[in-house]
């Protein structure tokens, strides 16, 4: 049972000239939540409510400007090996599937680099055994024609699926899966998270589904952090959350969101 | 809780006896290496004050429709047959595809406008707000004097919510729902009698696309104008429109009032859109979270390979 | 699905297959133009590789002087002092074109350094060395080369000098390219992708970024050659050019020194001042068709480009008027 825990972090960020402003961007407000295995929890909120920012932290690609990030209850290490391990535990799914990879290299590469980094293969042999692995793990097939092909040859869902299965290649414990859907076409996101839900019970992994989207992070998750402006503004179980909305914010969100059922509930009533 | 404006059971056949658009037998094609048949054989009618919404996912064919129909197309795409006709509500009709030059330009705008995608970006950053609404009076109604202009770009700006003290602002002093609200004024400048909205609300706040979609069913109840509202977000359009057109692969696959297609849906294609969109209130549809399968997990990816097999 | 559209493509959808072509779609497209550009830059090279060892002595004096084209087996006559011209031309076209070569090396290894690099590694030094890269690009070029040129004395100009002086004043214009280039490749997702999959940084460097940079860096180092011709061409003929070497700056100042101007000796300047310009053009041509890479939007409104396509001449009357309107 592994846990990632963030807790009391805040984020700067320093904004240049603007006139009359102090210079400084709050983007994370003292924000505190625990993942764990075999858990999803979903992070909603708009663009510009820090959720980006949150998975920047998780994944050390920025540091906090102040509190901690426990790793199975230890401070995580930023360097060297310590970094490296890190890195071998929390992995990332990235939400466009389209920038997620390099247009020069092949698929079999892209796979190729995380499996040697962590040691999970050595030898060439071991290598393509486990690119191939990974390309059927997410029902790319067959995987050897997948493995050669570059990523504009592939379409938006295939690639998504790519980029889970690089997130998967050091067989991590926790994984943040950033947008995952939102830039898909709207007929395939249901089976690409139905596939990372798969997944994460075959793993026992422990999920951070950020989304702006209330349903899916609904039907997705175990627990629902609603974040408005940095803070984490409400949170509970998935179901409490959306038919219960306590905080105003979520009301608001919870009434914003599209739902001709209850519309035409009105009509089939009227 | 739905703030949107309530809809009586079944919307009068306003495309059948009061007809503004009328496209027929229209194909475009993208021209290349290999051709690409974007739009195949359209026939489409749009009633008077009507909310037609156009679905479909990328690459379906619907934007290009939008702008095949405002001759906005630029190569390699060309139109291969049919026809779009305008009936203005004085009386006369027009073929768009024979319009060309100065009557083209006089056309657009003026009776059929666009709110573009990513619209709220295509602002002038150097330029004031007032400036931009000004441009469109400017070039179509030049027989307005100055202090009419401006009057009416305050109008325009109160008619979308939008403090008209705000004229003088600049683009990037405006949030981005403000911002969509101003293209949409833009849009409506000249009292069209067809608005064509390409994805407005996509890049916006749930909260703030709420508040545009509430806008422009309120602007449609006053003004008459009607819309073509293209979007892949399948719920939206079932809460706003009076009919939906869904769009695949080129074709319409269903074209029916919002009731009908949501409660007695006919084809497949639609069947599985709208069963991506899992109920925020109610049940979960096609979204499997507990004791999935593997032959359920399967058919879902398979059907995209499927997909791309075809494609 | 949400994709956002640039106001300018009124088309908006591309058409799907483009994308299924294999990587060599990354490659210029065979156009009239690259062929051209390649011929004309390749007979070129391959002259000022051949040529030397074909031609006989260009130092050869005699007293043939100011022989038009055609008198004594001189195919392009001779100069003032009775030596051959055509065996300075191809003498000369190979001196130009090994400091148009070196400099575009030696200017793009260095732009790469202080641009890439840099701009890579971010931070405090990527504003330092921004910083040098702006003074740099700031000094005035031509009066440096000319202060540089005239420090050394005559006897040490040789033509890896001229190079070096030439390569030092131009490399900074290119350095900023490389860097707004790298700053931007450096925010895309699969860079950051490299980093949590625990990539090390200079692996990300040479395998993620590099590749990306590529054409860019093709394109600088074909500006580089080409300034590197011309501003030999006009080194020389201050000159201050290579003193015992040929190059067709260094032919062209003996043209003008020796007034083969006014003599009418058009044999002796116009055919340097030929070959500098065709292969110059050659290069350019071949800079174009790059272009086509670095910026897709070019891709498809090129007429070399829907040449491709095999349309019927109606269609392509109908594409040009629908174009116009």
């Amino acid at each position: 049972m592994s846990t990632l825990e963030f807790r009391t972090v805040n984020k700067e960020y320093r904004i240049r000239g603007e006139r009359g402003r102090s210079g400084k961007l709050l983007a994370v407000k003292d924000v505190s939540f625990t993942l764990e295995s075999g858990k999803t929890v979903a992070l909603v909120g708009q663009s510009g409510s820090g959720k980006s920012t949150i998975a920047k932290l998780l994944l050390q690609l920025e540091r906090p400007s102040s509190g901690e990030i426990l790793l199975d209850g230890h401070p995580i290490k930023r360097h060297g090996a310590g970094l490296r391990d890190y890195r071998n535990h929390v992995q990332m799914v990235f939400q466009d599937p389209f920038a997620s990879l390099n247009p020069y290299h092949s698929i079999a590469h892209h796979l190729a680099r995380p499996l040697k980094i962590h040691k999970r293969a050595r030898s060439a042999g071991e290598v393509d055994a486990g690119v191939r692995r990974l390309l059927e793990r997410v029902r790319l097939t067959p995987a050897d024609e997948i493995a050669a092909k570059h990523p504009h040859e592939l379409s938006g869902g295939q690639r998504q699926r790519v980029a889970i299965a690089r997130a998967l290649a050091p067989q991590p414990t926790m994984l943040i899966a950033d947008e995952p859907v939102s830039m898909l076409d709207v007929s395939i996101r249901l089976g690409v998270l139905n596939l990372l839900a798969h997944l994460q019970r075959e793993d026992n992994l422990g999920v951070l589904y950020i989304t702006h989207d209330l349903a899916t992070a609904r039907h997705f998750s175990d627990e629902i952090l609603v974040m408005y402006r940095g803070e984490i503004v409400e949170r509970g179980p998935s179901d409490d959350i959306i038919l219960n909305p306590q905080h105003e914010y979520t009301k608001k969100l919870a009434a914003a969101a599209p739902n001709p059922e209850l519309r035409l509930k009105q009509i089939a009533g009227a | 809780m739905s703030t949107a404006t309530p809809v009586t059971d079944a919307p009068p056949a306003r495309h059948l006896t009061d007809p503004v658009v009328t496209i027929d037998d229209f194909s475009v094609d993208y021209l290349g290496a290999v051709t690409t048949h974007a739009v195949k054989n359209v026939s489409l009618t749009l009633g008077r004050g009507e909310i037609l919404g156009l679905a479909g996912e990328s690459g379906c064919g619907k934007s290009t429709l939008a702008y095949g129909i405002t001759r906005l197309l630029k190569p390699p795409a060309l139109i291969t047959s049919g026809s779009a006709t305008f009936h203005s509500r004085e009386g006369w009709s027009a073929d768009l595809s024979t319009l060309s030059g100065e009557e083209l330009r006089q056309f657009r705008w003026d009776k059929i406008s666009m709110v573009f995608q990513g619209a709220m970006n295509s602002l002038n950053p150097v330029i004031s707000i007032q400036a931009q609404l000004e441009d469109v009076f400017t070039t179509h109604r030049p027989e307005l004097s100055r202090a009419e202009r401006v009057q009416r770009c305050g109008d325009l700006l109160e008619r979308v919510g939008v403090d008209r003290a705000r004229l003088k602002s600049f683009p990037h002093e405006l949030s981005g729902g403000m911002r969509q609200r101003v293209m949409i004024a833009m849009a409506m400048a000249l009292d069209p009698q067809v608005m064509i909205m390409d994805e407005p609300t996509t890049a916006l706040d749930v909260v703030v696309q709420r508040e545009i979609l509430d806008e422009i069913t309120r602007l449609r109840a006053e003004l008459g104008f009607a819309v073509i509202f293209i979007t892949h977000d399948l719920p939206l359009l079932l809460e706003i429109s009076d009919r939906i057109a869904v769009m695949k692969a080129g074709e319409i696959v269903e074209l029916g009032g919002a009731y009908e297609l949501y409660t007695n849906t006919q084809n497949d294609y639609t069947k599985r859109l709208l069963a991506s969109f899992p109920s925020l209130t109610g049940a979960r549809g096609d979204f499997i979270r507990t004791g999935v399968s593997d032959d359920r997990l399967d058919e879902t990816v398979q059907h995209e390979n499927d997909e791309e097999a075809t494609a | 699905m949400a994709t956002t559209l640039d106001i300018d493509d009124a088309a908006p959808a591309v058409a799907p297959t483009a994308q299924r072509r294999s990587i060599a779609a990354l490659l210029p497209s065979p156009s009239p133009k690259l062929i051209v550009g390649l011929c004309l830059g390749g007979i070129i090279v391959l002259w000022a590789i051949i040529g030397p060892f074909l031609v006989g002595n260009p130092n050869a004096i005699s007293t043939l002087a100011f022989a038009p084209p055609g008198t004594h087996g001189h195919l392009l006559g001779t100069t003032q002092t009775g030596q051959d011209v055509w065996s300075q031309i191809a003498w000369g076209t190979r001196g130009s074109l090994i400091i148009g070569f070196a400099v575009g090396v030696i200017a793009t290894v260095l732009s790469g350094l202080f641009g890439i690099v840099a701009a890579y590694v971010g931070g405090a030094v990527d504003d330092g060395v921004a910083l040098f890269v702006n003074v740099v690009l700031v000094i005035p070029g031509l009066p440096l080369t000319i202060v540089i040129g005239n420090y050394v004395p005559v006897s040490a100009r040789g033509i890896f000098l001229i190079a070096v002086v030439l390569a030092v004043t131009s490399w900074a214009g290119s350095a900023r390219v490389l860097r707004a280039v790298t700053l931007s490749i450096r925010n895309r997702d699969y860079v950051a992708a490299s980093r949590v999959s625990g990539e090390k940084a200079w692996r990300i460097l040479v395998i993620e970024i590099l590749p990306n940079l590529i054409p860019v860096m093709a394109s600088q180092f074909v500006f580089a050659v080409i300034f590197a011709i011309l501003g030999e061409a006009g080194l020389s003929f201050l000159g201050l050019g290579a003193s015992n070497s040929f190059t067709l700056g260094t032919i062209l100042f003996q043209a003008y020194n020796d007034l083969a101007l006014t003599q009418g000796a058009w044999w002796w300047f116009v055919p340097p001042g030929l070959v500098i310009a065709l292969f110059g053009c050659a290069l350019s041509l071949i800079n174009f068709s790059i272009d086509e890479i670095i910026n897709p939007k070019l891709r498809n409104s090129t007429r070399s480009q829907r040449k491709k396509w095999g349309l019927t001449p109606a269609q392509i009357k109908q594409l040009e008027a629908e174009n116009a309107k």
